[in-house]
This record gives structure tokens, C-alpha cells and sequence, in this order.
């Protein structure tokens, strides 16, 4: 089943982290297996990011005798490979004995860092962000906002996902959201189905792209990700997306600056939208939209085919 | 089991409408008429009001507060900050005047035979299905199968609903105040749909029967719906049901469209699966 939600704060900045893990919580039964969040902020400078990334599942981290070492020794490899390219590290968190966040400065070319650091065994990059950061874990949203330190996060904007688990493994590389890699601040999240997976996959295989799972939602962000890599600006990526992506999905999509759903043609897969001047809340659900305005709020549901983005 | 005659389960008031077909079964028994009980229905009066705050109830505890309600004769109920919560006010098969005052979220009023409801803000996904009598009113938005396989009673929405609406209508009435999504209509089988701004795509898909009346625009139609002439009847009737609902057509009743099943799909063939095989 899955529920998503996304939430945008237009001209201003807020608690998203707390709004975002009230949203996911209100939708707990739609997928009780992971949570996931992507969270943007105002953004840093040209050439600071924010990496967040893990040395091991976490059910991997919590089994055998040597997997402490064997972290110690991914996360080494990791320090030594971001040294050779020539990236600053500003501040290192271990956030989870298997997920760090590192404050780096990089001038470089973001595909070429990505895959050095992620051709190291179990090593996976969530996000490379200006403005990005990507958590996802086990759990319900109470649980992965208080793991990661979530309930302070202030920024724009955030999308959110409650997975249940149909056509790929309970761990967090298989959770939402997805990094759109290895586009710094592209995020994405989907409750549905693609019927044509594996045929788009590799196409896109073919034309360089990685893929960390065999979650099909991951092609949305590799897609899209493919899309802006050939000029193309979000909107009309995700309007082609419509016709070229089988199935029955409702997706979200998040960049730097701007906010964007899309629905299939078939509008098999639910959304409810409540938008004002300044805010802007969608989610598979009301209750989600109404954990964080629990008055009366005029909501409504886009229609089949609709594609909708909006700007910070 | 005993034999049972058509006459007797009409008497039983167990059918509304004639079915036909080679294959349709008699399910019920006159014999059994009198084991027969209707559990969690209440003799209320309309006269004894009351109201309760739901905001910190679970959907469990509301639905039995209401069914509390109803056992204690009060027949005029208003429900505050229902909160957009799933599956609220359902299974009520008693006369009830019944005020949601807010939201409702998926699955709301399910299962109705013959209360009034009233509802002051938006509901979810299904709002209504199998309504077998009453009437349902909302004030605002509905999300997608709005009124799925509803039965009987009139079911309203004043603002625009989902897609799917009415799927699988098997009598009833539904009205819609805005637009409609896609595959509107879908495997109808009885009743009308009224919808007074536009239809999306495949309107009226693999209907069977029934009735679609449309005031705006249709993005297209779906396989075997066809338009056909309004008459003098459905003008009637349109306006006789609308005024019920203080509604109106934008451009008129009479410029309204009339969509019904041209009935050339493969279940209007007389023959049955076996002797379809030796045919093909």
C-alpha cells in the first residue's frame, strides 16, 4: 500500500522535521515496514553539501562477530576515498553505528565521488545535498525522526514515504525516498506499481545510470534523474513521465527550490491536496494533512494524469 | 431448504428489481422469512437531538457512541470534528438524521440503509458504498469511487469528486455539483449518475445499464457507452430530483447529455459459456 507525503513552506521556513514525522506517523498502517524523509533546508553554498550515507543495513549492523570491525574498516575506506578526491570534511556525525553525516566542501564532479565511494562493499550514499538531506531506516516515523535526531530539522520543504513491502526486501536500501543520484538535491517517493520496470531500467542501465535495488520506485528518480541530466526542467520531465512510466503510481518529487506530484492516468493510487498562500500539504491521506491542521481545511484530490509543482 | 417463489421473496421485500438470466439463483427461502433479523437496527425519534465531540475518539469508539446513541431512541445526532478519520458512520441500517460536522476520510458511510447524513466538509475515497437507502449530502469535495456499488438512496456531492465514480452502481442515485474523474460510470448497472460539471475520460465504461446525465464537457467515452436523446422523462426527472438537492445545471437541464449502454458487449449474448465453446 505505501503513503507518501510532502509538505512546502513558500517563503518561509519551519519545523519540518516534526511536521513530516506527524504526516508519516497519522499514515502508519499504510506501511509499517520503513520510514524515509527527505528534508531541505535553506542550502549552502555552491560547493558544501551535506553526505549522508551507511556503512551497513541495519539488521546486518545487529548480527555476527565481526560486522563492528567490518564497519569500522567501510567507514575507513570511505575517510581515505573522499581524501583522495580531494574533499574537505567539515563535520563528521555518526548518526547510527551504520549511518554517518559528513558537512564536506567539494569542487568536483558529484557522479565521479558518488561512485568511488559507493564501489567500496555495502557502502551507500542516501544523498549528496545543498540543500538535500535523506534519512531512512526500519521503523515507524517516531522511531527513525528519534534515531536520526529529526524533531529540530528546520527548512522549506520535505517529502516523506511509509513503506509496506510488495516487490522488494524490508531494508533501507529498498526504503523510500530515493536520491535521484547523482543530482545533488533530487528526491523522490511513490505508492504504486511500474509494470515496466525492468525495460526502463535497462534503458537506463545502458545509458550509465546505477541502481541500488530492485525497488521499482527507484527508476521514478533515475528517470527524472536522466531527464534533467539532458536538459530537460523538472515539470515537463515529470508531465513525460506520465506517458512513459506503466503502471498505477502517485509519485512526489522533491528538488532544491521546488515541490512536484504527478499521477498516473489511470488515478488508481490516492492523493489528497490541501493548498494556501504560504502552504502547500499533500499526502495519501487527510489524516496526514490533518495531524499538522487539525481545523477544517478544504481539501481535494488531483485529478488522472494531473502533474502539479510548486516553488519554495 | 424450501422452494421459494418469486412472489414470495418479493413479498419479503427481498428484491427491488427483476433479475433475469439463465444463471441467476433464488438464494432466499420463504421458510426462513420469519428466522430473519435485522441486529443493530433502533427505533429512534427524530424529535430527541443530541450531539458529541469526536475529535479525541478513535473511529472504533465513535461508530459505537453513535450506535449507543441510536439504542438510547435519539434520532437527530450531530458528530463534531469527525477529523477526517476512515470509515466513520457506517453500517447504519436505521432512520436517522445524522450531521457530520467536518471531514470524513476513506470509507465513510459504508454499508447505509436508510439514514439522512448531512456532512459540512470534504470525504475520502468510497464515501457511501453499498448505500442500500437514506440519503448522503456533502458539502464539499469527495475523493475517488465515490459512491462505489451503491444500491439505493440518493448519494450528493456539491463540490467535484475522484475518479471512478458510481463503479459497479447497481441502483440509487448519485449527483455530483462539479466534475467528475475517470472511468466514471464503470460496470454500472442500475440507478443514475448526475453529473452537473464534466466527465473525465472513459465515461461510462462496459456499463450494463443505468443511466448518465452530464452537464459540462466529456473527455471521452469508455467502450459500448453511447449518447442518446434526453426525453421529456429524464427532463422531469432531473428537475423534480434537483430541486430535492436546491442544485441546478449551468447550461441547462434540457442542454444536459445522456450517456447509457449501447449494450453490444459480450454479456448481452443469450448463450451461455458452454454453448458459447461449441459455437466458437
Amino acid at each position: 500500500m505505501c503513503g507518501i507525503a510532502g509538505l512546502i513552506h513558500r517563503g518561509s521556513t519551519d519545523n519540518i522535521g516534526e511536521e513530516m514525522t506527524a504526516m508519516l506517523q497519522a499514515m502508519k498502517h499504510r506501511g509499517p515496514d520503513s520510514t524515509g524523509f527527505a528534508l531541505y533546508n535553506e542550502g549552502r553554498s555552491k560547493t558544501k553539501y551535506v553526505m549522508r550515507f551507511k556503512v551497513a543495513e541495519g539488521a546486518e549492523a545487529r548480527s555476527g562477530f565481526e560486522i563492528q570491525a567490518q564497519m569500522a574498516e567501510r567507514k575507513k575506506a570511505v575517510d581515505s576515498r573522499l581524501k583522495e578526491l580531494g574533499v574537505e570534511v567539515e563535520k563528521r556525525k555518526s548518526v547510527t553505528e551504520y549511518a554517518f553525516r559528513y558537512e564536506i566542501k567539494f569542487a568536483g564532479d558529484l557522479r565521479e565521488l558518488a561512485s568511488y565511494v559507493e564501489d567500496i562493499d555495502n557502502v551507500e550514499i542516501l544523498s549528496i545535498g545543498h540543500a538535500l538531506e535523506l534519512v531512512k531506516d526500519l521503523g515507524d516515523a517516531t522511531v527513525v525522526a528519534k534515531q536520526y535526531g529529526l524533531s529540530k530539522f528546520k527548512g522549506t520543504h520535505a517529502i516523506g514515504h511509509t513503506r509496506m513491502a510488495t516487490e522488494s526486501d524490508v531494508d533501507i536500501r529498498s526504503a523510500h525516498p530515493y536520491w535521484a543520484y547523482p543530482f545533488s538535491d533530487v528526491a523522490v517517493v511513490h505508492n504504486g506499481q511500474l509494470t515496466n520496470y525492468w525495460t526502463m531500467r535497462r534503458a537506463m542501465e545502458r545509458r550509465g545510470h546505477r541502481f541500488t535495488s530492485d525497488c521499482d520506485s527507484e527508476l521514478i528518480a533515475v528517470y527524472i534523474a536522466d531527464a534533467i541530466d539532458g536538459g530537460e526542467d523538472l515539470e515537463t520531465a515529470m508531465r513525460r513521465s506520465i506517458d512513459e512510466l506503466d503502471g498505477v503510481f502517485t509519485y512526489l518529487i522533491a528538488t532544491s527550490d521546488q515541490l512536484g506530484m504527478a499521477k498516473d492516468v489511470m488515478s488508481a493510487k490516492p492523493m489528497v491536496l490541501y493548498e494556501s498562500d504560504d502552504f502547500v500539504g499533500l499526502a495519501s491521506e487527510e489524516m496526514a494533512i490533518r495531524s499538522i491542521f487539525p481545523h477544517e481545511i478544504d481539501t481535494f484530490d488531483p485529478y488522472e494524469g494531473e502533474v502539479r509543482v510548486w516553488q519554495t | 431448504m424450501a422452494n421459494l417463489t418469486e412472489h414470495a421473496s418479493h413479498d419479503m421485500g427481498m428484491h427491488t428489481e427483476q433479475l433475469e438470466g439463465r444463471t441467476q439463483q433464488r438464494f432466499f427461502s420463504a421458510t426462513e422469512g420469519e428466522n430473519l433479523t435485522q441486529p443493530f437496527t433502533y427505533e429512534v425519534d427524530f424529535d430527541r437531538a443530541t450531539e458529541f465531540d469526536a475529535q479525541d475518539l478513535s473511529t472504533g469508539e465513535i461508530n459505537n457512541k453513535l450506535r449507543q446513541l441510536m439504542k438510547d431512541g435519539y434520532g437527530s445526532i450531530t458528530m463534531r470534528n469527525p477529523g477526517a478519520k476512515h470509515s466513520l458512520a457506517v453500517g447504519i441500517l436505521n432512520r436517522l438524521n445524522l450531521v457530520l460536522d467536518g471531514s470524513l476520510g476513506y470509507f465513510g458511510c459504508g454499508l447505509l440503509d436508510g439514514p439522512n447524513v448531512h456532512i459540512t466538509g470534504r470525504v475520502g475515497w468510497s464515501c457511501a458504498e453499498n448505500m442500500m437507502a437514506g440519503t448522503v449530502v456533502i458539502e464539499k469535495n469527495a475523493g475517488s469511487t465515490f459512491g462505489a456499488a451503491i444500491r439505493g438512496g440518493d448519494l450528493v456531492c456539491r463540490g467535484s469528486v475522484g475518479a471512478r465514480t458510481g463503479i459497479d452502481q447497481k441502483g440509487g442515485t448519485i449527483i455530483v455539483g462539479g466534475d467528475t474523474g475517470a472511468f466514471s460510470g464503470f460496470m454500472m448497472q442500475r440507478g443514475r449518475m448526475v453529473v452537473l460539471g464534466n466527465a473525465g475520460k472513459n465515461l461510462g465504461d462496459s456499463m450494463y445499464d443505468g443511466t448518465l446525465y452530464i452537464g459540462g464537457k466529456i473527455a471521452d467515452l469508455g467502450v459500448d457507452a453511447v449518447a442518446e436523446d434526453m426525453t421529456q422523462l429524464d427532463i422531469d426527472w432531473l428537475t423534480a430530483k434537483l430541486a430535492l438537492y436546491d442544485m441546478s445545471a449551468p447550461n441547462g437541464i434540457e442542454n444536459m447529455t445522456k450517456i447509457v449502454s449501447g449494450k453490444q458487449l459480450w454479456n448481452y449474448d443469450n448463450l451461455e459459456p458452454s454453448e458459447k465453446k461449441l459455437v466458437l
